[in-house]
């Protein structure tokens, strides 16, 4: 079943075309990879799909429903979150606040009730910190719940994301290079989690450099290339591509 | 007509001339440390009332001027190493606030150290009017012109063949492309606020003759220096001189047509207006979205 | 969770306190005068802070709104026969509807241009109220009529105390129950990251205005009283350095802290009193401070003590 179709999707900065006609489409409950050399339009797709820059022309269809161009925080009620690549963690706050943010959507959190601390607001708080806490448990960070963000390690902070974005409800998640900077443990701790959060069911959009973790976890992968696809399929067919190989593993390969 | 029109023009070409090379102050430092600075005004005072009161000491002019500019570059410099330095990682908004604090904390002294009253500042050559179609220029306003294009031309000297300056034109693009090259970053902030110092108390040595100087005649001038900085584009060294024309010119105008007693007011509208429609200046680049 | 409750709970127990054992330690009406600035500042304070503390957007020009609730206290009673408490109510609404549109196109700037507009906007402000001499009386400013509660003009410093204080303690209270709700929170990641922000659900734009009127309403509302208490008001309320002292208070007292606000407040309002043998240094001492405070507590006072304190009893 198709849960997300992209189509025609472009973008250009000054002229330079970023991304530059893609189509493809998410079947649900896929882990389903965008790789592709530096500067391929990784990022860039990815702040369109979530909503964070408009495009240029294209189509993003999520689960049947016409999302084009919609601002980042009405695709958060559609079901679509994502972390970041740099992080962009909430330092202002602890690592428990951080995951309560994602969950905004279905707090009490209109303004007047909120004022005078009614009794659904204060209701709605404790469910909140408790479903946090579970997602805290859940992405193996229960040490750090009451760590102020700005104290905790590169590492959890990239899980702290990914629970973060998990408190959203999401039914799509997008992982903007999650393993980026951990260490081969971090890594592994990584893999188990992305298969587990699509095994319950959340289909997973993943661009990562980590080939390792592209190649173990991955039901199909999307090849970029200077903003337009390069190739796609199963891990199998892209690692036996000769086009991807020189395009972009090639050199790596080589160094290897 | 023709003579009024002239009159106003020349007034506020003078005076645009002044918020220009304020706001000329201001994209330097911001050029260097992506700093604004709030105290850039009390430079201006500092020119001012420093060469006011050398001169009252006995100090013949030329020499009060320079010892004048001389100091607020030495205030510009302390400020940048204590105010500016220890405080990295401030973010914007804590830098803004400190810069604030600078300028009050400078205001409060010059009230102590010399006085609250008005000054007066002879011109550089007289005070007999040239006639020009029936409006008068002053020939203060002269030299005030003549000063901003051999700073201009200075600037340009600077910043495109020598070391120095062409180091801190590539901080400016890219700060830690810069840094990474080995050019020393705290070096050339700090050297930002000397020159853009040096550059605000010669405008108020320039413009005393005219409003004369008194120890809050920065606030106006600073925040009319940051509008220029502004409607020119911020960080843009020639921008901001337009845009203390531009500044200048609509304030003379509404001040000559309309009542002296909205012209401030239009010097704010004008800020708005360009930050809400033309978020690059008048003249191009500007970086809205990167607080 | 009850820990956090018990804070709250607590801190306001404390405010309760220290208002109502004010008038025991308050000898004269010079105290009460100050005691009443103060509050009144808090107030604003309180609102700001959640503008600049919570939400990161910075203000210079809150001022602004202070003297247009001010004038409207002044104005509509004597010019448009408003009973004063429906000036009051129609200044704060007149000031949120001006404070509404203006947020739209000033908070998407940032930074330093966002520090500019709503400083051009606060001058504005002031420059109106001195050249409408018609109606605002001009630089001489204007004398305002009583506060009437109930049929009954609001006269003597015990009076205002309890009006002030009593509105304080409100003001506080929603202000805590606001920071610990998801409104708040939301604030507080406006803050954080924008983009993360937006991303986990939260519309930034409208938090921004929506913190941006709130902040301008308590202003207004305490311009109001201001007016009221004075019994005089002038174009200086509006000014650029007004607007400085606001934010020198939240920068003080604590960004992103209720308590440290009214600290902030209390404490510089108290602090040109106690400097008054010394009027000459007054700006010294205040410049000193805010560059002072930025440069060694960057977070103000109260939160600093409170890592303090919180690191001995851990």
């Amino acid at each position: 079943m198709t849960f997300l179709r992209v189509t025609g999707l472009t973008k250009s900065f000054g002229g330079v075309r970023a991304v530059d006609g893609v189509d493809f489409t998410v079947r649900a409950n896929d882990v389903f990879s965008i790789i592709g050399p530096n500067g391929a339009g990784k990022t860039t797709l990815f702040n369109l799909l979530s909503g964070l820059i408009a495009p240029d022309a294209g189509a993003v269809i999520l689960d049947g429903e016409d999302v084009t161009g919609l601002p980042a925080h009405q695709l958060a009620t559609r079901g679509l979150s994502r972390s970041f690549q740099n992080l962009q963690v909430f330092f202002n706050m602890t690592a428990l606040e951080n995951v309560m943010v994602g969950n905004h959507r279905h707090t009490a959190r209109r303004f007047l009730p909120c004022l005078l601390g009614l009794p659904s607001v204060r209701d709605s708080e404790r469910r909140t910190r408790v479903f946090a806490e579970e997602l805290m448990h859940y992405v193996g960070l229960e040490r750090y719940i009451h760590a102020q963000a700005a104290a905790m390690p590169y590492g959890a902070l990239k899980r702290l994301e990914i629970a973060r974005a998990l408190a959203t409800r999401p039914r799509i998640l997008l992982l903007d290079e999650p393993a980026a900077g951990l260490n081969p443990a971090e890594t592994a701790h990584m893999d188990a989690l992305i298969r587990r959060i699509a095994e319950d069911g959340i289909t997973v959009l993943l661009v990562e450099h980590d080939m390792h973790l592209v190649w173990s976890v991955s039901d199909h992968i999307l090849v970029l290339n200077h903003g337009r696809v390069l190739a796609e399929g199963g891990a199998r067919e892209i690692r036996a591509n000769p086009q991807v190989v020189e395009a972009y593993l090639g050199h790596r390969a080589r160094e290897r | 007509m023709l003579s009024e029109f002239l009159q106003f023009l020349f007034s506020g070409l003078t005076v645009g001339a002044i918020y220009g090379l304020i706001g000329l102050g201001f994209a330097v430092i911001y050029n260097a440390s992506h700093v604004i600075n709030f105290a850039q005004g009390e430079f201006v005072m500092i020119g001012g009332m420093a060469t006011v009161f050398l001169m009252a000491a006995g100090l013949p002019m030329p020499l009060a001027v320079v010892l004048a500019i001389a100091g607020a570059a030495l205030v510009g410099w302390l400020l940048a190493r204590i105010g500016i330095e220890t405080a990295r990682g401030a973010g914007v908004v804590g830098l803004i606030i400190i810069t604030i604090g600078a300028s009050i904390l400078l205001r409060g002294l010059a009230q102590v150290v010399w006085d609250r009253n008005f000054h007066p500042l002879p011109p550089i050559s007289g005070d007999a009017p040239i006639h020009v179609f029936g409006a008068t220029l002053l020939p203060q306003s002269l030299w005030i012109g003549a000063a901003l294009i051999a700073i201009m031309a200075a600037l340009r000297f600077f910043f495109d063949h020598t070391r120095t300056g062409k180091a801190m034109q590539a901080a400016a693009i890219d700060p830690l492309a810069a840094q990474l090259m080995g050019i020393d970053i705290r070096r050339l902030v700090r050297l930002s606020f000397v020159l853009s110092a040096a550059l605000g108390a010669l405008a108020g040595v320039l413009v005393a003759p005219i409003t004369m100087t008194y120890a809050n005649v920065g606030v106006m001038l600073g925040l009319k220096g940051f509008a220029a900085a502004i409607v020119g584009g911020l960080g843009n060294p020639l921008g901001a001189i337009a845009g203390g024309l531009v500044v200048g010119i609509a304030e003379a105008m509404t001040a000559g047509y309309l009542s002296s007693a909205w012209k401030d007011v239009v010097a704010f509208v004008i800020i708005l207006f360009v930050l809400l429609f033309l978020p690059n200046g008048l003249f191009g680049r500007a970086e809205v979205h990167r607080a | 969770m009850s820990n956090q409750l018990l804070q709250r709970h607590g801190g306001l127990a404390l405010l309760a306190a220290i208002i109502a054992a004010g008038p025991l330690f308050l000898d004269n009406g010079f105290h009460y005068n100050v005691a009443i600035l103060a509050g009144l500042n808090a107030i604003v304070c309180i609102g700001l802070n959640l503008l600049i503390g919570h939400a990161g957007q910075i203000s210079l020009g809150h001022a602004g709104f202070f003297a247009l609730g001010a004038y409207a206290s002044a104005i509509l009673p004597e010019r448009f026969g408003f009973h004063p408490l429906g000036a009051l109510l129609t200044g704060a609404l007149l000031v949120g509807l001006l404070a509404f549109a203006i947020a739209r196109p000033i908070l998407r700037l940032r930074g330093h241009y966002l520090a500019m507009a709503t400083l051009g906007m606060g001058i504005i402000v002031s420059i109106v109220l001195d050249q409408k001499v018609d109606l605002t009386g001009g630089p001489d400013g204007m004398v305002v009529g009583d506060l009437t509660l109930f049929g009954q003009a609001l006269r003597g410093n015990l009076a205002w105390y309890w009006l002030v204080g009593a509105l304080l303690f409100v003001t506080t209270w929603m202000a805590l129950n606001l920071v610990h709700s998801p409104v708040g929170r939301a604030l507080k990641a406006v803050h954080g990251s924008e983009l993360a922000a937006a991303a986990m659900g939260v519309d930034v734009f409208h938090y921004k205005v929506l913190v941006f009127v709130l902040s301008a309403v308590l202003a207004a509302i305490a311009g109001s009283l201001f007016a009221h208490y004075n019994g005089f008001v002038t174009p200086d309320e509006a000014s650029f350095i007004h607007s400085i002292q606001l934010v020198t208070m939240v920068v003080l007292g604590g960004m992103a802290s209720i308590a440290g606000s009214i600290v902030g407040a209390v404490a510089l309002t108290l602090l040109p009193q106690l400097l008054a043998d010394f009027h000459d240094y007054e700006m010294i001492v205040f410049g000193a401070i805010l560059m002072g405070t930025m440069i060694l507590l960057p977070t103000g006072v109260v939160p600093t003590l409170a890592a303090r304190i919180r690191e001995r009893l851990a």
